[in-house]
């Protein structure tokens, strides 16, 4: 493939919002994380296709953009489901029962951590503190925070999320 | 306290929520920005908020005003670019004040970093913000439009010739990105791994110019300090610490939440009085005073004070201020493997000690904690958190601060550790 051919591969929105963020910054490569970002709020994750053309537009390898993206643990490099359910397994949230909690989600999930169920609706993450410590256990679906998480009602939870 | 001031979060309170522009102008907002900037030199606010005795917030306890101080004055003859930063990662666990801050008080911050930017001379400021910090980000983003819809970001900030403007950068995640030289290289879009210091930032951060790198909290203290003055921000607090501190407590108390208060309350009021005492039920055994990063505290220090020197004195550290409280239901040998574990997963991976010595740490608190603990695990783990806690065997503090939880918990809990290794059981019956 002829490198211009590389940049179709985002869409002009993407390409615009990566612009903006360029021309706030002394050099186009310190957008990368901006980029990357930006990419994955449009289609969920980065494809090796996605990074290619991240990279061609920064003015950077796609290997030197890979191990920036693999350094970051909200960069996804492989497909998620529709919501990201990230479980905080941090100490105060371990404190007051986060295993436990975590066993409950995989079991009404039906998957183990990293997995993405059957439909494609949720993909399950551990997460380091949420920053509710005190409101503990804690959870994170896409980008709603979920405190003092009742594995009594699951069901609602999760419901909510199509 | 000195008459129950709460100039961080009291307003939030007074308005019920969410304080946007408008409240926070009607409770004296922007006067400190507007004080600064129309009636005094940057030497001025430097040496001002030197002599209030402000120590930074984001763990280390480091002198504000002392820290700005060493930003080379004036336009540097290479074109005088500087940067302010704030640090918004807050991944510490345990750690739950700056989301509080940026959610609810957001103009707070963005006029701390006002008088903060005219002080050392920077024309562009950004705010490193955590990427799951959804909903702050929102907020602040809000506030800094705002501000500048009314001119107090933007070009010649309330008519003084001053020009500043503040953008917010969501980080992509990871714990290391809070470590200031760490975060400069992720702000720059790079890998987020320590830099060598020296040079330290001020002389050379971001994108190599002068660069002042402060926590949220520490920020959020700066605009009272110039509107109410030195003597007034001093006798907020109650020892040899000044003003207010956001203290949090997290585990089993009725009451677990965060409050301003003196800096210097101590430890056993904060639990009892604001936190509301322990659940029915359990007992206090420990805790972290600061994040997951500090030693264990026990009986014997909790009539001590919540300020910087009187918790390191008790070898700890008052970290962040927020405390996690280990109950009698809780395993010490457990809770340690899931600190290591943390600490583990989020090195950088630079330095062996860090990169090897964390994952060899948590298998061996697996082990015990399963009960294959064997003969002399202990010493080696003695030895294990005595060579990765030398702050001279790693690159950055990451690795030291993953020891400090459990060099105090074989100290204070030895019986426990022992305990599992003899019996090959654990008494709690956690992680099983
Ligand atoms: C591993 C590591 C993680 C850190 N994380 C944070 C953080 O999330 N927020 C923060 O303000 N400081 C953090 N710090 C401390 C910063 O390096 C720096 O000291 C601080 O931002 C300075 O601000 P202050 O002077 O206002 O306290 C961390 C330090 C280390 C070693
Ligand atoms: S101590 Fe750990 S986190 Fe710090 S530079 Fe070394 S490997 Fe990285
Ligand atoms: S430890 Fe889970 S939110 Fe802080």
């Amino acid at each position: 493939m002829s490198e211009p051919a590389l940049i179709p591969i985002l869409s002009d929105e993407e390409v615009r919002e990566i612009e903006e963020e360029c021309a706030h910054l002394p050099d186009r490569k310190s957008a990368a994380i901006d980029a990357m970002m930006i990419v994955q709020r449009h289609r969920g994750w980065v494809s090796d296709e996605s990074l290619g053309a991240i990279a061609h537009l920064l003015g950077m390898s796609a290997e030197n953009l890979d191990s920036i993206a693999t350094f970051y643990n909200l960069i996804f490099r492989k497909p998620v489901g529709r919501h990201v359910v990230m479980v905080c397994d941090s100490v105060s949230c371990y404190v007051m029962g986060a295993d436990s909690l975590r066993k409950r989600i995989e079991a009404h999930l039906g998957i183990s951590l990293g997995q993405t169920t059957g439909d494609g609706r949720f993909t399950l993450l551990p997460i380091v503190c949420l920053g509710a410590c005190d409101k503990a256990p804690t959870m994170m679906i896409g980008d709603e925070l979920i405190e003092n998480v009742d594995a009594e009602q699951l069901d609602d939870i999760f419901g909510r999320f199509e | 306290m000195a008459s129950g001031e709460r100039p961080m979060i009291g307003v939030i309170d007074d308005v019920g929520g969410l304080v946007d522009l408008a409240a926070y102008e009607s409770h004296e907002g922007y006067a400190g920005a507007r004080q600064a900037l129309s009636a005094m030199t940057p030497s001025e606010v430097i040496a001002l908020v030197k002599d209030a005795n402000l120590r930074g917030r984001g763990g280390a306890g480091f002198p504000t005003g002392l820290k700005w101080s060493f930003v080379p004055q004036g336009d540097a003859s290479d074109g005088g670019l500087k940067y302010l930063v704030c640090n918004g990662d807050e991944m510490e666990p345990g750690t739950f004040k700056d989301r509080y801050l940026l959610e609810y008080n957001p103009h707070l911050l963005v006029e701390g970093m006002i008088i903060g930017a005219y002080a050392i001379g920077a024309a562009q400021g950004y705010v490193f913000l955590r990427g799951e910090y959804h909903e702050p980000y929102r907020q602040l983003q809000k506030a800094i439009d705002d501000a500048k819809a009314k001119g107090y970001l933007g070009q010649s900030i309330f008519g003084s010739g001053f020009d500043f403007d503040l953008r917010i950068h969501r980080s992509a995640g990871r714990y290391i990105c809070g470590e200031e030289t760490a975060l400069l290289n992720a702000l720059e879009g790079k890998r987020a791994q320590p830099r060598t210091k020296p040079p330290f930032p001020p002389a050379s951060g971001a994108w190599g110019r002068p660069t002042i790198v402060n926590n949220v909290e520490t920020f959020c203290n700066v605009p009272s300090i110039l509107r109410n003055g030195v003597e007034w921000y001093q006798e907020l607090g109650l020892g040899d610490d000044a003003g207010t501190k956001l203290y949090g407590v997290s585990g089993r108390v009725n009451k677990p939440g965060l409050w301003e208060l003196p800096i210097g309350t101590p430890i056993r009021e904060i639990i009892d009085v604001h936190a509301g005492g322990m659940q029915d039920g359990y007992k206090l055994r420990g805790l972290l005073p600061g994040g997951a990063s500090t030693d264990f505290l026990v009986e014997q220090h909790f009539d001590l004070a919540m300020d910087y020197g009187t918790i390191q004195a008790a070898g700890s550290r008052m970290g962040t201020g927020t405390m996690i409280l280990m109950d009698d239901s809780i395993c010490p040998v457990d809770m340690c493997r899931n600190l290591e574990h943390f600490f583990a997963q989020e090195s950088c991976g630079f330095c062996t000690p860090c990169r090897e010595g964390l994952p060899w740490v948590e298998r061996l608190l697996t082990d015990i904690e399963e009960g294959r603990g064997k003969p002399g695990d202990l010493e080696l783990l003695d030895r294990n958190a005595q060579f990765i806690g030398g702050v001279t065997n790693t690159f950055c503090l990451h690795a030291p601060g993953a020891i400090e939880p459990l060099a105090s918990a074989l100290e204070y809990f030895r019986e426990d550790f022992e305990e599992h290794i003899r019996t090959g059981e654990c008494r709690y019956g956690t992680n099983r």
